[in-house]
Parts: structure tokens; C-alpha cells; sequence
């Protein structure tokens, strides 16, 4: 706690607490930095701090000595406990994005009991680039109307309190201490920075290319960040590495080891994943990143919520309104810099110069740590030592916001949207029409990690380089399920629209297709090789089925070699040879999922035909102009 | 320059010595001498979970049919009809014993709901289990190896729900769930298969007769497809032969096929309420081979016609003949 939150802070302490986990290390004066990290493993550092935890030594503080407040004192631990609880949540809900079943009977509609998608919802960025791009907001995206109402209040306490991303950065700045880590390195490191701009610079950007149609933004909001890192990348990850450990554990033939490697795997299959493991198309990607940006806070202390966070820039433009906030009384500043070692938003809390309002994460720990009586924190402050709006030019946010704008259409100069659609960038079921679904698709990959069978993918440059991410079906990993509309369920953005059961498979009216099946009948067995096979007509899901096989006597020749001089032995055969019925067919995949041609399946869907278009179809009865897209 | 010591000669000597000699033990214990090494023939790996004795007062294939007077009395109830079949074969103790750990295998394939007649009818599961429960049974296992999602198949089938309710240990199909065994059959060799399966003390395969486009015919030997993993999309490259293998590996203690409801057409997983038909009827047999073969008439089929039964036949798994066993209608 020492390094980034200050309740047991000040040398003494420190040197205390260093004493009791390891007297050897323990500083022989108290000259050493304040609250400085423990080198070596991280983990060594976490034990020392829990022991300060447990054993806190007696409190003297540096300069007069003055402690904080009660308030304050006490706030810090409950902003803990809601960084906590927050982070928990978040994960909670992640975990249960997904369906394990249940005892609802078999007419129940199958939907997710809780509102897993809650954190964006609440997301005011999301909430804003949407606006711009649809002038609507979606459903449950009012809900991020109270995250501004609370920034308005208390400014950026959803930055240093709520988001799970900055939770994590905030854990991460703590355990990663680097050389920038220790004492004046780290004052240094927590003091305002033009870097700071760059975030806003970022997110006029993203609101610009909104307003011209993509929704771009969701690459860089940071729970879409979160969601798309922790759903595509690191619960797969874990997946796979508990499993090769229990399937090595199975190997041993012991039994009470096999029972616990079994119990294991169904624990966390009902709980933190599902039955089978979960591949993502170049999700490795996604991982590197995440990876990276948290690594970046051994370097720059929360380095994404400082510099990159555009939706910390977004609140951070609407706290100059906030009521509450800091007064400074410069005078009795000493300068001991404690407010630095442990401030999060690098928003100079310290004496002497003004506080910036747009870049405070409302954390408290510079007034939990300042030991004169210089910061207070209260309603209605003064501004005479706060700036409260952010330090941006306005020609160069005028140009970063045109940038962006620009953006959109330079991206469309690229072929894939209006003269080459590709093929691959199959939509989920209920997706809007494409140049709508840019404008929803905040990448947040809910219907990813949502998906039962592992259908749903992050584009890669597929939908081109604004397709980034969006989602993306790939039959032959994963294929549609008949009865299933969790993807459209857990959208927060409308970019799949919430259609029922009735819909999707077409009770009473046509069913919604995102595709069409073709062979390739040089690869198909019944079609080529006169083998028996028709497993894509026994899992195609409609009634009556799309796929529909002729029966035909043909010849095949033995495998073996014949007589000198002679015909090689043929014998007839008897097979079935699959055929598509286009205005039947939805696109589902089951075919191509379960085609036994292993590396490249006799039959394969391609977009074509998908219901949300009338200009990606192929049969003229569907072609219908006067349809509303 | 000075002269290094003798000691440290000898502690460098030693260290080169020991990595080299680790390095050719490591090597030695695990040289691969290269070509081919004659693998032991492993032994043919088979579950028969049948019973030995056949008193013969009782009879062997038994079919229940709702009467007229159940029928005029609206749907009758699949339960009963389950009872009254086991009940002419001699009753559940006749084949649970207690303690015993009893696996019932219905068909959990798809995502479909009971009207659609594509999964096990829920109440026939659940009668099963209780049967099993009251023979003394000392656990009873629902499974399958589902086509479609399996969590979405256990609810939406009904079957999840049905079978806890009376008790059974409901098992969603998992990767770890799988083991490599030697089937040694004419097609099937090495696949993984659905470890409850073969760690059971009995199983009772309880499939639904179906119209299946390829196999002709699926209920009780086809059921077995749901007790392999793998890539079995590969196995309708010789479906007969892989369902004649598959029923040679797994012989169950019983067989009960559920008829109340029959997909006529667009098997094996229907679609369309229109595509099935009441049967109101269950058949319990011993013999899985008799089972198919009186079941397969259903869907207007003659045992002949179906190869599978002309193997399983053949094999000695049981009769497809089933005219020429002790029937029983009830």
C-alpha cells in the first residue's frame, strides 16, 4: 500500500514495517525515500506491505505530522473497497457472459439472468459516440446519463473508484515498481506531463470519426479494452494452461489425482469458463496489447489512464463542472512531495502550483498523505490554485478532431466496404446493416466471449482496417446455433439487435440468414470420391432442410491394383450428393463445422444472402429495393 | 599471469565432467534409435454391461402401448408406460443390484424441445432413474455427448431438469471427459470416449426411435454415437460399420426405446412439430440388435433393409430375427 496509498505512510512507518517482514533489508535511518518499493519480486514487496498491514508500526509522519482527516482516512479504505468490489464485479460478470444452462424448462427462452454487459452500458464514452453516429441512445446506454451525473458531482471518482481497467493500472503502478518506482523517481514520475494531452487528443478524434460514421472509439474505451483482453485472451489463456497441467495430472493413473485434476476442471468450467476451450481468431493480438499496456506502468505509473484513456478524457472535460474538489493553501506547503509519491491522475496535488481538476481520479491519498494542512478536499471550493480545464490547444484538438473525422472516409477508399465486400464478414444473426453496424460496433466483444459454440470473432482486417475487432462469424471454428440470440442479448450498442428465438429461425415469418452455404464439389466426398457422407444435411438445422441430397448410383474404382492388360475393377456405389437450396439456407455454418474434410471443408458459407442487406444477395427474389435495410 | 590452483583445476574438471556426463545419461535414457518399434498389440478394449442369467419364463423383448381406453383418456402418461414394460421384463432388480453405479444414456443430441422428438422424451429419462433409484442403485448418471451446445441440448430437452428432479447426477459432456481407448473395431480403432460411460457398474441405453437420413433408422445402436468424442463427422463415411463396431464396444445391461414420440422424417433432428408422430409406445429388450430391429417398423422400415442389423446380426450382438424371441405387448 505504502507505494500508492498512503495510510501507513512516512519513513518511520516504513522502516517499521520493513523490520517486522525482513529484519535483515530494514534501513538503518530514516532517511530513506518515503514509501519506497521493496526491489526484487513483486511478490516479496505484496508480503512486506501485508505484513505492514497486519503489524502497522507507529505512526509518525514527516514535517509537522499533522494526520489527515477522519474522513478522508476513512474514504481512502472505502474507495479500496469499491476498487475492490468494482473490479470483482466486472470480473463476475465477465465470467457469467456466457451460458452454462440451467433447470428452466425447455420452452424457456434461453437469456443471461444478470446484465452482464453493465459496466458498458454505464459507459458514458460508449454513450457519446453512439449518439453522434446514430443520434439515439440505445436502450440501456442511458444508464451512462449517471456516470455523468456523478462526474458532475465529484468529477473523475469513476476513474479512480468504478473503472476495472483502472483498478488493475492502479494495482499494476503498485506492484510494478521500476527504477521510476522509488521516491523522487516517483514524485518525478507523478508530476503533470504534456504526454497528459494526448488522451483528449485521442478522444476528440474518436468523437469526430463517430460523427462521420465508425465507432472507432471502442478500440481505445477502456471496458471494451478490458472485455475484449480478459474475454479473448487471458481467460482463454488460463484455460488452456489448466488444462494441459489436469490432463498431465490425468496421465499419472492415479486416481485420487485424477478425481481432484476432474473436480478442478468442472469447478471452473461452471464458474470462470465453459466445457470446451475457446479459440479467437488472432486473439494473440489482443493479448500482446493488454499485456503491453500494463507493462508500460513500470515505466509511466497508470500510463493508459494518463495518457491513452479516452473516456478518462471524456469525464475529465465534464469535471471542470464538478462541485466537489481540492483547495490548496501553498503557504504552509514544506514541499515534501508526499502528495506526489502517491498521486494517481498526475493532476499536481503539491504546493506551489495549480491543481488540475480535469486530470484528478478524486483517489484522496495526496490528502490522506500530506502531513501539513495544505489539501482539502470539500464542496464547492475555491478555484483560486485549480485549473479545471483541460491543458489542450484549441487548434491542435481543431486538428486531431479533424483527423479523425477524415479518417472514415479515407478508410473507405479501401475496397472492402463499397466495391469488394468480403466474403468473410459473416455478421451475427440481427446485425443491422453494415454501414449502421460501424456505426454501433464498439468492439467490446461481448458477443464474442457470449457465444456457446465459439462462433463469434474479432475481425482482423477482414471488415477492413475500421473493422478492426467487430465482430465476425467463423462456421468452421464455431457455428450459429439454431435457437440462440445470446449475442444480440448482451449488445450494449444495438449493432445486434435484440431479436427473439421467433425471429431468428422464422415462426410465422421468413428467418434471418447472415449467409449461404456452396460446395466445393472437388472436395466434397459423396460429389468426388464416391464415399458416403451427408453429416452437413444431418446438422442442418432448418426444417425443411436447406441442404438436399440427390440419390445417385456411380462407379468406383477398388483400391487395388489390376491385372496386367486389364480394366481396373470398378464397383457401383450408392450415395447422396448434398445440394444448397439458396432461399432456404441461413447461413448458419453447421455445415462447415462439421464437414470431415479436415483442412479446408467441402462446404463453406460466405456472406452473401445475409438478411440485413439487399445488395449482398444472390436470388433475385430477395433482391428488393424497397425494403427498408 | 599467476598459476591457478590445483583445487580449482579439479572443481572445473569436475563440473565439465558432471554436465558432460548428465548430458549423455539424459541422452542414453532417452535415445530414440529411430525406425519403426513393434508396438504390443493391445487388447481389445469392450464394456459389456449385459447380464448373464436369462430366466426363461420372462420374456425378451417386451412393447408397451398405450390401450384405447388410456388413449380416450387424453395423452397418456410416458411414465407408466415405462413401469408396465420393465415390470414384464422382470423388474429393475432384475438388473440394478444395490450400490450399483448406473449410467443412463438417453439421446441429448440437439438443441430441440420434446414436441420436436429429436432428444429422449424427459419423462422417459426421469421414470428410468426413479426405477433405478428404487432397485437400489447407488448413483445414477443422465449423460451425452451431445451434436448441438450441449448445455443449450441438456435444458432445452427437457432432460436436465427431469433427471435432477428425481435425483440423478446430470453430467454436461467436457474435454476432460474424454480418454483414448482401443475399440480394435472394423473401422473404429483408437477414439476418445466418454469416460462415465465406461466407469459404470451398468448402463441403460435409453435412445428415441428416429428416422435418420443416411443410417436409415437410429435408436438403440446408433446411440452409441454419443459415446465417442473426437471427430466422429468422419464416422458416416461407414456408418453401418461404425454403428456395428460402436455396439459391439458398449453392450448395455438394458434397453429402452422411447417410441411415444417418432420423427418420421428429416431425422435425425427434425425441425418441425409436423415431421413427428404419436406412437405412445416403449420397447425393453436385452437385446439392442431385437430392439432396432422390432423399432425400425415404426418408420415403416423392415430390419433388412438396414445393414447395421445385418452386422450387429451377424456379430452375435444380439437378433434381428426378433420374431424368434419371447414378446411380450403390454
Amino acid at each position: 500500500m505504502a507505494n500508492s496509498d498512503p495510510t501507513p505512510s512516512g519513513p518511520a512507518h516504513r522502516d517499521a514495517a520493513a523490520a517486522t517482514a525482513a529484519p535483515a533489508k530494514a534501513s538503518p535511518d530514516g532517511t530513506t525515500p518515503p514509501a519506497a518499493p521493496a526491489r526484487g519480486a513483486p511478490w516479496a514487496a505484496l508480503l512486506r506491505r501485508a505484513g505492514a498491514l497486519v503489524r502497522p508500526g507507529p505512526k509518525r509522519r514527516a514535517g509537522s505530522g499533522l494526520p489527515a482527516r477522519k474522513t478522508i482516512q476513512v474514504l481512502v479504505w472505502v474507495r479500496r473497497a469499491v476498487q475492490a468490489g468494482c473490479l470483482g464485479l466486472f470480473l463476475y460478470f465477465l465470467f457469467q457472459t456466457g451460458f452454462r444452462g440451467s433447470f428452466a424448462s425447455s420452452e424457456a427462452r434461453v437469456r443471461l439472468p444478470l446484465p452482464v454487459e453493465g459496466f458498458l452500458l454505464a459507459d458514458p464514452f460508449v454513450g457519446a459516440m453512439t449518439l453522434l453516429s446514430t443520434h439515439t441512445v440505445y436502450r440501456g446506454l442511458l444508464w451512462s446519463v449517471g456516470i455523468l451525473a456523478l462526474t458532475l458531482v465529484v468529477g473523475r471518482v469513476f476513474c479512480g473508484w468504478i473503472c476495472p481497467f483502472g483498478t488493475l493500472h492502479h494495482f499494476f503502478g503498485w506492484i510494478f515498481p521500476s527504477r521510476y518506482g522509488k521516491g523522487g523517481k516517483r514524485v518525478e514520475s507523478n508530476k503533470t506531463y504534456a504526454r497528459q494531452r494526448v488522451k483528449y487528443y485521442l478522444m476528440y478524434a474518436f468523437l469526430a470519426a463517430s460523427m462521420a460514421g465508425s465507432v472507432i472509439g471502442g478500440l481505445f474505451d477502456p471496458i471494451c479494452v478490458a472485455v475484449r483482453a480478459i474475454g479473448l485472451a487471458v481467460i482463454p489463456a488460463a484455460q488452456y494452461v489448466i488444462a494441459v497441467v489436469t490432463g498431465s495430472a490425468a496421465e499419472t493413473g492415479s486416481r485420487p489425482v485424477q478425481l481432484v485434476a476432474d473436480q478442478t476442471q468442472d469447478f471452473l468450467a461452471a464458474s470462470v469458463w465453459q466445457t470446451k476451450q475457446f479459440y479467437f481468431h488472432h486473439a494473440w493480438f489482443v493479448g500482446i496489447l493488454f499485456v503491453g499496456i500494463l507493462f508500460m506502468n513500470r515505466f509511466i505509473p497508470r500510463f493508459w489512464c494518463r495518457v491513452l484513456c479516452p473516456l478518462g478524457a471524456f469525464l475529465g472535460v465534464f469535471a471542470r463542472f464538478a462541485l466537489f474538489g481540492m483547495e490548496k493553501d501553498h503557504a504552509k506547503c514544506t514541499d515534501c512531495n508526499l502528495c506526489l509519491v502517491h498521486c494517481q491522475g498526475a493532476d499536481s496535488p503539491q504546493g506551489g502550483v495549480k491543481w488540475r481538476q480535469d486530470e484528478c481520479h478524486m483517489c484522496l491519498n495526496c490528502e490522506n498523505a500530506c502531513p501539513e494542512d495544505v489539501i482539502k478536499f470539500r464542496f464547492l471550493p475555491n478555484r483560486k490554485s485549480a485549473l479545471v480545464t483541460p491543458d489542450t490547444g484549441r487548434r491542435t484538438a481543431l486538428a486531431t478532431a479533424a483527423a479523425g473525422a477524415v479518417i472514415i472516409p479515407t478508410a473507405r477508399i479501401a475496397d472492402v466496404l463499397d466495391a469488394n465486400y468480403d466474403h468473410r464478414v459473416i455478421r451475427p444473426p440481427g446485425s443491422v446493416e453494415e454501414r449502421e453496424f460501424l456505426e454501433r460496433c464498439i468492439r467490446c466483444a461481448e458477443c464474442m466471449k457470449v457465444c456457446p459454440n465459439n462462433a463469434i470473432h474479432p475481425a482482423f482486417f477482414e471488415a477492413g482496417i475500421e473493422g478492426l475487432w467487430t465482430p465476425i462469424v467463423i462456421p468452421r471454428i464455431g457455428y450459429c446455433e439454431h435457437s440462440c440470440v445470446l449475442c444480440g442479448d448482451v449488445c450494449p450498442t444495438g449493432a445486434i439487435q435484440k431479436i427473439t428465438e421467433e425471429q431468428k429461425m422464422g415462426v410465422g415469418q421468413k428467418p434471418i440468414s447472415i449467409g449461404t452455404a456452396f460446395y466445393d464439389q472437388g472436395r466434397c466426398l459423396p460429389w468426388s470420391m464416391s464415399v458416403p457422407c451427408i453429416v452437413c444435411e444431418e446438422f442442418c438445422p432448418t426444417s425443411p432442410k436447406a441442404i438436399w441430397v440427390e440419390e445417385v448410383d456411380i462407379p468406383k474404382r477398388e483400391p487395388v491394383a489390376a491385372e496386367h492388360g486389364k480394366e481396373p475393377l470398378m464397383k457401383m456405389v450408392h450415395v447422396q450428393r448434398p445440394h444448397v437450396d439458396p432461399a432456404l439456407c441461413i447461413g448458419c455454418g453447421a455445415c462447415e463445422k462439421v464437414c470431415p474434410v479436415q483442412d479446408k471443408p467441402a462446404v463453406y458459407v460466405t456472406s452473401v444472402g445475409e438478411t440485413r442487406s439487399k445488395t449482398n444477395v444472390i436470388l433475385l427474389e430477395d433482391t428488393d429495393y424497397n425494403k427498408p435495410s | 599471469m599467476s598459476d591457478i590452483s590445483r583445487r580449482e583445476v579439479l572443481r572445473r574438471l569436475g563440473a565439465a565432467g558432471l554436465v558432460l556426463g548428465g548430458a549423455a545419461g539424459v541422452g542414453a535414457a532417452r535415445w530414440d534409435r529411430g525406425g519403426s518399434t513393434a508396438t504390443a498389440a493391445e487388447r481389445q478394449q469392450t464394456r459389456d454391461y449385459r447380464l448373464r442369467d436369462a430366466p426363461a419364463g420372462l420374456p425378451e423383448l417386451v412393447v408397451a402401448r398405450a390401450g384405447a381406453e388410456a388413449l380416450a383418456g387424453g395423452a397418456p402418461d410416458p411414465a407408466a408406460l415405462v413401469r408396465k414394460a420393465v415390470d414384464a421384463l422382470g423388474g429393475m432388480r432384475r438388473f440394478i443390484s444395490r450400490g450399483d453405479v448406473v449410467v443412463v444414456k438417453p439421446n441429448i443430441g440437439w438443441d430441440r424441445t420434446p414436441i420436436h422428438a429429436a432428444n429422449t422424451n424427459p419423462k422417459v429419462v426421469a421414470e428410468v432413474v426413479r426405477l433405478a433409484y428404487d432397485a437400489g442403485a447407488k448413483s445414477v448418471i443422465v449423460t451425452d455427448a451431445s451434436c448441438n451446445e450441449p448445455n443449450r441440448c441438456f435444458q432445452r430437452s427437457g432432460i436436465w431438469k427431469a433427471a435432477y428432479d428425481v435425483g440423478a447426477e446430470v453430467v454436461i459432456p467436457a474435454a476432460h471427459r474424454f480418454r483414448g481407448m482401443r475399440l480394435k473395431g472394423e473401422v473404429l480403432d483408437d477414439w476418445p470416449v466418454y469416460t462415465p460411460l465406461v466407469n459404470a457398474d451398468k448402463v441403460i441405453n435409453v435412445p428415441i426411435a428416429k428416422h435418420h437420413n443416411l443410417s436409415k433408422y437410429t435408436a438403440a445402436m446408433k446411440n452409441w454415437y454419443g459415446a465417442l468424442g473426437g471427430r466422429r463427422n468422419r464416422l458416416h463415411q461407414n456408418i453401418d460399420v461404425s454403428i456395428a463396431d460402436l455396439a459391439t464396444f458398449i453392450q448395455p445391461t438394458l434397453t429402452i426405446v422411447d417410441a411415444i414420440r417418432v420423427l418420421m422424417r428429416n431425422g435425425p433432428q427434425g425441425g418441425n412439430v409436423a415431421d413427428a408422430k404419436d406412437m405412445h409406445t416403449i420397447i425393453a429388450t436385452t437385446d439392442q440388435v431385437a430392439a432396432d430391429a422390432y423399432g425400425c417398423q415404426l418408420i415403416g422400415r423392415k430390419p433388412e433393409e438396414i445393414p447395421y442389423l445385418k452386422m450387429g446380426h451377424e456379430r452375435g450382438l444380439g437378433t434381428m430375427h426378433w420374431q424368434n424371441l419371447r414378446l411380450a405387448e403390454v
